[in-house]
């Protein structure tokens, strides 16, 4: 733990936060993809020792915050199924649904098991083999593979009471339509770090080339956080765009390949709808045809109408930087955790949660 | 959980939104937090009750008694340094003694599911027994009771504690003043990341102990030596985060801790970072934190420091006037507000 030490030293952050002084001439705004790094940086008051002229605004790096309502309710209403026992990490447990969380799901008598693992859902599975057990598959390109190998191990294993509700979800798509959006504010991006540790960063060069947005891939330790800024800020004020790896000890350029082919083997792209963006072209992933029998909503159907968002819950917003979380009307007010019209108030990587534990004074 | 129209502002049910009990409502969060002040706290008002404190201070005959009670309910019920009898000892003990109490009498409820292996009933009671008599006292009294299989997880255990307050302080929430110095005895989340690594399933390995222990012997050592103790408190659920939060509130005081001054073990550090976990609300059993004037906070982390149970003990932060909040400062000179949980703490996605 010597090491993580290290990417918290005081003098470190120090240094970096007055080098990115030194650098910012004009003034620039960064986004953050991922809601891990949004929590460092609020947690470790990062922000505050960032120039004025400098904005950092949050973006939809939350798989949990991005997951419709549509397939929280589908989650629910397998959870319900009396034969059906319904696989999950925790995070997930405390999202609304239209009609309720998981946990009030389970209170009510559902079977909801939190796992770590879609390995430990798969041998949950194999350990009880009179109940269906699906997996809610949740997650960025950071947890596709696990899925992806929990799959391929109950094809081999011949395990056929396992399956998945696939929610995983893609970046890149997502920043597309971040910054092509009309409005967009973004000048420069920090890539989420373990993202980019599974895919490398091949697929952000053309995006950073097309929207002339530096792409920096950035880490998630304060340190890591302050040197991605800068190598950002040092870019955007020199005129150039291009993807730099801000997080060599983690991130080639290739990723994981491993893990990649594991991937393309049991996923492949498909449009996706993505909470309070609207359906994103590739946005998602679904099981690819010689995996299909592994799909919950193949083996069980769906049961739910599509969902329309609440319009007090402002996430959509906020989960493209067009809203502070302490500017929404609902914040803090009628959305709390205890409380959340939306998941960004739920979820450990939420921006909303963010500022509702770290800033936020009753 | 949108809001049900059928129940009027004020009602105490649902809590936040909830029309039957789940996990975190016992998570030592928020949620616990408001169904102890619009549930039980209100069907059970009483002046007692009203103190607030670990344990309820009695006046009986012109002497000072206090009085607690605690169930024990851990999976798995033997963990790295306890199991569920050393807990069921130390947790009451510990409540009496931040109270200021000297222990003198402990009574245990054992509730057994059908199927239980009495050998390790056996060896639960002889560590119960074992962490009693080493805090001068004994299992005077109790029940025994067994349901069918399936409807516990082994075995769960109720202590209560009978104490006596021989000494003039008066140890408590109320006695917290602007400019108090807070302590902590030792290191945190040793007891959180034992348990979690022993359970089944989430595949990493720890050399963590639990930090189980009867902090009892600590506070007569401080009160012996003439410290004066304006208020303790152990940590349990929802580790320092919870304790300072709801002393906060019920003293009506600011606390701003400094977050480099927190101890931490590395390899809880370690496990918190991989699990997401913060340590600050992680639970621990054999920790307190302590409130105390400022002229003699170095005297009294000097008596800690030397006692076996508080070697790792630190000063970590002050009491400021104030409405109520704590904020923790950062190496770098940035705050942030510390919070309850809201529930469990639940291990995040990526």
């Amino acid at each position: 733990m010597r090491d993580l030490d290290a990417y918290r030293d005081a003098d470190t952050v120090r240094g970096l936060a007055g080098r990115i002084a030194a650098t910012v001439n004009r003034p620039w705004t960064l986004m953050e993809v991922c809601g891990g790094q949004t929590h460092a940086i609020l947690g470790f008051g990062l922000d505050h020792l960032l120039p004025p002229s400098l904005s950092l605004i949050h973006g939809p790096g939350c798989p949990v915050c991005v997951t419709p309502v549509a397939i929280v309710d589908q989650a629910v209403a397998l959870a319900r199924r009396p034969a059906v026992t319904l696989c999950t990490f925790g995070d997930m447990l405390r999202v609304p649904g239209s009609e309720g969380d998981l946990l009030a799901a389970r209170a009510a008598g559902g079977a909801v098991h939190m796992v770590y693992s879609p390995l430990d859902a798969l041998d949950y599975a194999r350990r009880q083999p009179d109940r269906q057990v699906v997996f809610f598959a949740v997650g960025f390109e950071t947890t596709a593979p696990a899925s992806a190998l929990a799959v391929r191990q109950a094809l081999r294993l011949g395990v056929d009471n396992f399956t998945l509700l696939v929610a995983h979800v893609r970046v890149p798509p997502a920043l597309e339509t971040l910054l092509a959006a009309p409005g967009n504010r973004v000048q420069g991006l920090l890539a989420a770090g373990h993202v980019c540790a599974v895919m490398g960063y091949e697929e952000y060069e053309p995006v950073a080339e097309r929207f002339r947005t530096p792409i920096v891939v950035t880490g998630f330790e304060p340190v890591d956080i302050l040197s991605g800024v800068l190598v950002c800020v040092e870019q955007l004020e020199r005129g150039e765009y291009p993807v730099v790896n801000a997080y060599g000890r983690a991130v080639t350029r290739a990723g994981n390949r491993t893990a990649r082919r594991l991937l393309e083997e049991v996923f492949r792209p498909v449009d996706r709808a993505w909470r309070g963006m609207g359906t994103i072209p590739a946005g998602g992933l679904e099981l690819t045809p010689g995996f299909r029998r592994f799909d919950a909503i193949e083996r069980f159907g769906t049961s739910v109408s599509p969902h329309v968002e609440p319009d007090r819950c402002h996430s959509g917003e906020v989960l493209t930087g067009r809203l502070d979380p302490r500017a929404c009307p609902a914040f803090g007010r009628e959305c709390t955790p205890e409380h959340p019209l939306g998941a960004t108030m739920v979820s450990s990587e939420g921006a909303c949660a963010a500022y509702y534990r770290y800033r936020h004074v009753q | 959980m949108s809001s049900d129209p059928t129940f009027a502002p004020g009602c105490p049910l649902p809590a936040a939104g909830y029309a039957l009990t789940v996990m975190a409502h016992g998570g030592g969060g928020r949620l616990m937090q408001q169904l102890l002040d619009r549930l039980i706290r209100p069907a059970l008002d009483n002046p007692w009750l009203a103190q607030r404190h670990d344990a309820a201070v009695i006046e009986c005959g012109g002497v000072r008694l206090a009085f607690t009670t605690d169930a024990y309910v851990v999976k798995p019920l033997f963990f790295p340094g306890g199991d569920i009898g050393k807990l069921a000892a130390c947790g009451t003990l510990n409540d009496l003694a931040v109270a200021g109490a000297r222990p003198l009498f402990l009574s245990a409820a054992l509730v057994i599911e059908e199927g239980f292996p009495l050998a390790d009933l056996k060896t639960v009671l002889t560590s119960l027994n074992a962490a009693a008599r080493a805090a001068g006292t004994a299992v005077v009294t109790g029940d025994t009771k067994v349901v069918e299989r399936g409807k516990g997880d082994g075995l769960y255990i109720a202590t209560s504690g009978i104490g006596v307050i021989d000494h003039p302080q008066r140890i408590g929430p109320r006695a917290i003043r602007a400019d108090d110095a807070v302590l902590v005895s030792g290191d945190l989340g040793r007891h959180g990341v034992a348990v979690l690594a022993a359970r089944e399933g989430l595949g990493f390995e720890t050399t963590v102990q639990s930090d189980c222990a009867d902090l009892s012997a600590l506070v007569m050592d401080l009160i012996a030596a003439g410290h004066e103790l304006h208020c303790l408190r152990d940590l349990t659920r929802g580790g320092l985060a919870a304790a300072l939060v709801e002393l906060a509130r019920d003293a009506g005081v600011d606390i701003e801790v400094d977050d480099a001054a927190i101890p931490v073990a590395p390899g809880v550090r370690a496990a918190s970072g991989i699990l997401g976990l913060d340590p600050l609300h992680l639970a621990n059993e054999g920790r307190m934190v302590l409130f105390v004037p400022p002229a003699q906070a170095d005297a009294t982390l000097a008596r800690l420091r030397g006692h076996p149970l508080g070697r790792e003990a630190a000063r970590i932060g002050v009491v400021r006037g104030g409405r109520g909040g704590v904020r923790s400062r950062s190496a770098y000179g940035t705050f942030r507000v510390i919070d309850l949980p809201s529930g469990e703490q639940l291990p995040r996605i990526c």
